[in-house]
């Protein structure tokens, strides 16, 4: 062969072309890399006392107490459970219309309007915040809890059946509308049988987020299982601790393998 | 193919069976809907719910005006609530990668072993909220930033994992197969096969979860794990709601901010 | 120099993709392995440098049996074959020049490897090999910018760059158009006369394989029922490869597709210049 061929190659960058951007976004990235570790404080003293806690929080997790706390972990379960089913079942169903409204294909726009800001509200507000001010306004408890939840479950499900919604066969849509059919009739023959589906697993899933909230919720006191838990660190019982953190992964695991299975059934 | 005699009167979509199966299935629901809501509501006050438009009035009435000077105070927790999301998610990220090639059927080293307990870890990390972690850490590594990036980087791990190993199962098998003919090592596999197909998911993902976790981290403080939360917790306890207004307006416009920057990464990635 | 011996696969299912299949391939033979779908042609290529399993029998690549193999042994064997796959199998979102520079990984550590920093003589040969294939000015692109037939120009440069010993060529030209497929087989012979590299083709257009194979074998539900030079593939051998609807329907559809193009060919010349 006469040609000769370089006997070195380098990559070519990828993602920025530009040798100077990708200096500067280097250099950036490691700037804030030091300023941001440089505001951590760490209490070197205060950590080290805590390992001998954090010693006895993992035996607590290996050697869980189920039974002597029984009364206060029942309770708090059957209250998270509770809310769970009922603030899934509430904001599904005030989910369906907002949903439908906030469909673009489906209504007018000072409709879709209303409905996508309902949602935006909802998602964008914390279930925490909700919850404190549930909790301000309605008193400890449940009660509280299964409000927040169920305002999260409204931006949640709304969202996705809207998009949803916007996304089905409009020719469909078209043959059932030539048929002369009123709105009604079209929100039940052309829409429904796309969505249904979807809107089963959507609502199986959100059950699952839900029960994971419910046990967070309890901490600024809107009851549940996250209420015991919060009482059984500030009693430093890790035992207790170690128990219902187990239970909540037990029940989110039996959900999910649940909800993909019942998924599976009904489609 | 026997002649159709007559048509049916009535015509349904479902058979009989099936539709009863339906109806008790929604009987079933109402009734277990019912009985929950009486269990639930078993302790509940009704007067402070039938009070409580009154108590939302008294506290909107507190909220405003905002007291807008109270915001240079909060620059300071914000700069470091922006830091436990970020390093916490890179932390998580760090922790979420081997978890996930353990996980994944297709590059896990023991499916019997190996491949549980990497399950188990991302279940684990994914049921349990970043605030719980955060109590706990509170209460064994004492309050301050340090709890919450790490309380941060344990609940990433599992949403960081599950999304990545999921990925990793997605991958072109016939890629995968064309580099391990030429007497590649299983290091050099991962690296060539695999890797290059999972990165632009790799980032989408860790983008993502930095989102969420910026809204994550703003309420962090609440169980003293650092950050704007910790205002918000001191606000509260003294009741000053017009302060507590602007922080609130704070996190909106935080968390609507960094949806924005993960937005444009992810859209310019893919 | 390849010697399979009564080798067999069956797979977990119970399916018999192999029976006993032995063959022997000398130095610069190209072997075109035809048959039906599911005859397990694709088997018995991926049994010889063992992407599948073989159930029993021998591979003999010159001395070594590749079968008995542990893990290290049978990755430095895999250097000596190379593989040209189906629908390319290149890794997409890697340049051409990674692509084909990973024909090299079985001789590298995996530090030069991770680092891209290859020896220079390895990046010459790359370099080499592309512009063999006609590539040279792609080398920076990602692979997923090419055509269909460029990425398996890639696809052969990366198995030229294990300096392979033998050829496993998986349907080739299977998603590729007729011009391109003849331009691809034609390279493949020209580097196989080049180097006297034996290869096994294989491959489902039976007149393609008629016209660049040396040999062809004819594999029906795993047994080996042809082999012999593509002259002797007679109408009654093709019957008993692919069984007499199937052939039927496929040489119907090559005389339909022939008709078609004499008479584009026909109305082309009567077009008024």
């Amino acid at each position: 062969m006469s040609a000769v061929y370089p006997d070195t190659w380098r990559r070519p960058p990828q993602i920025i072309p530009n040798r100077r951007w990708r200096i500067a976004i280097q250099c950036g990235i490691v700037i804030y890399l030091i300023l941001a570790i440089g505001t951590v404080e760490v209490n070197w003293a205060r950590v080290y006392e805590g390992l001998e806690r954090g010693q006895r929080f993992v035996m607590g997790f290996l050697q869980p107490d189920f039974s002597s706390r029984w009364k206060d972990i029942s309770q708090g379960l059957v209250e998270s459970l509770t809310m769970t089913l009922t603030s899934t079942v509430v904001g599904v169903a005030i989910s369906v219309p907002i949903g439908i409204g906030a469909a673009r294909n489906l209504v007018p726009r000072p409709i879709y309007m209303v409905c996508r800001s309902i949602i935006a509200v909802s998602r964008s507000l914390q279930e925490i915040i909700v919850a404190i001010f549930l909790v301000a306004m309605f008193g400890f408890g449940p009660f509280a809890g299964f409000l927040t939840l169920s305002f999260a479950t409204i931006g949640f499900i709304a969202k996705l059946l809207a998009d949803d919604i916007e996304e089905i066969d409009a020719t469909q849509a078209e043959a059932i509308r030539a048929t002369g059919a009123s709105w009604l009739q079209l929100v039940d023959y052309a829409v429904k049988p796309q969505v249904m589906p979807r809107l089963i697993g959507l609502s199986l899933y959100r059950l699952d987020i839900n029960f994971r909230e419910s046990a967070v919720i309890g901490i600024v006191g809107a009851g549940g299982i996250g209420a015991t838990l919060n009482t059984a660190i500030d009693r430093y019982e890790y035992d207790s601790a170690g128990a219902i953190l187990l239970i909540i992964i037990a029940i989110v695991m039996v959900s999910e393998y649940g909800s993909s299975y019942l998924r599976k059934f009904l489609q | 193919m026997t002649e159709i005699s007559h048509y049916a009167q009535v015509w349904s979509h479902r058979t009989p069976r099936k539709r009863l199966l339906m109806w008790l299935g929604w009987l079933a629901l109402v009734a277990l809907f019912v009985w929950c809501w009486q269990i639930m509501t078993e302790t509940t006050i009704w007067m402070f719910v039938t009070d409580a438009p009154r108590q939302a009035a008294d506290i909107g009435g507190r909220m405003l005006p905002p007291r807008w000077g109270y915001l240079p105070e909060l620059m300071n927790p914000l700069w470091d609530t922006i830091n436990i999301a970020t390093l916490g998610t890179i932390g998580g990220v760090i922790m979420a990668v081997p978890v996930a090639f353990l996980a994944a059927r297709n590059t896990t080293p023991s499916v019997t072993i190996l491949r549980p307990i990497a399950l188990f870890i991302i279940v684990a990390s994914r049921s349990i909220n970043s605030l719980i972690w955060a109590l706990l850490l509170v209460a064994v590594i004492g309050p301050g930033l340090l709890a919450g990036i790490i309380a941060i980087a344990l609940r990433s791990i599992g949403f960081v994992g599950k999304l990545l190993y999921e990925a990793i199962e997605e991958t072109d098998k016939r890629q995968i197969e064309a580099i391990t003919a030429t007497g590649a090592s299983q290091a050099q596999i991962l690296s060539y096969g695999i890797v290059p197909q999972i990165m632009p998911a790799f980032w989408g993902i860790s983008v993502f979860r930095w989102d969420i976790n910026i809204r994550e981290s703003t309420i962090l403080g609440l169980v003293g794990a650092g950050g704007i939360g910790l205002k918000l917790n001191a606000s509260l306890a003294t009741l000053a709601w017009n302060q507590v207004a602007v922080i609130l307006l704070l996190i909106l416009g935080t968390v609507i901010i960094s949806e924005w920057v993960s937005a444009r990464v992810r859209h310019a990635i893919i | 120099m390849l010697r399979l011996i009564a080798l067999s696969k069956t797979y977990a299912t119970g399916d018999t993709a192999l029976a006993d299949v032995s063959m022997d391939v000398p130095k610069g033979q190209l072997v075109g392995l035809i048959g039906p779908s599911g005859a397990g042609k694709s088997t018995l290529i991926r049994c010889i440098n063992r992407l599948v399993e073989p159930t029993s029998g021998q591979v003999m690549l010159g001395d070594t049996d590749l079968v008995r193999l542990g893990a290290a042994d049978l990755r430095r064997q895999r250097r000596r074959i190379g593989m040209i796959f189906q629908e390319y199998a290149l890794v997409e979102r890697l340049t051409v020049m990674e692509n084909v520079l990973s024909g090299r990984l079985g001789y590298v550590p995996f530090w030069r490897s991770w680092l891209r920093r290859y020896p220079p003589q390895d990046i010459r040969r790359a370099y080499e090999l592309l512009d063999r294939v006609g590539l040279l000015q792609h080398a920076d692109k990602r692979a997923d910018a090419l055509s269909g037939g460029q990425r398996q120009r890639v696809g052969i440069a990366r198995a030229l760059a294990q300096e392979p010993e033998l050829l496993l060529v998986d349907e080739p030209t299977a998603s590729l158009d007729p011009k391109t497929s003849r331009q691809i087989m034609r390279l493949l012979t020209e580097i196989c006369a080049e180097r006297d590299l034996p290869a096994i083709v294989n491959i489902h257009d039976v007149p393609l394989a008629q016209q660049f194979m040396q040999r062809i074998v004819g594999l029906r539900a795993g047994c080996v029922v042809f082999d012999d030079p593509p002259d002797q593939l007679s109408e009654s051998a093709l019957t008993t490869i692919y069984g007499a609807e199937d052939w039927h329907a496929m040489r119907q559809g090559d005389e339909e597709q022939a008709e078609a193009q004499a008479d584009a060919k026909r109305r082309l010349a009567e077009m008024p210049v």
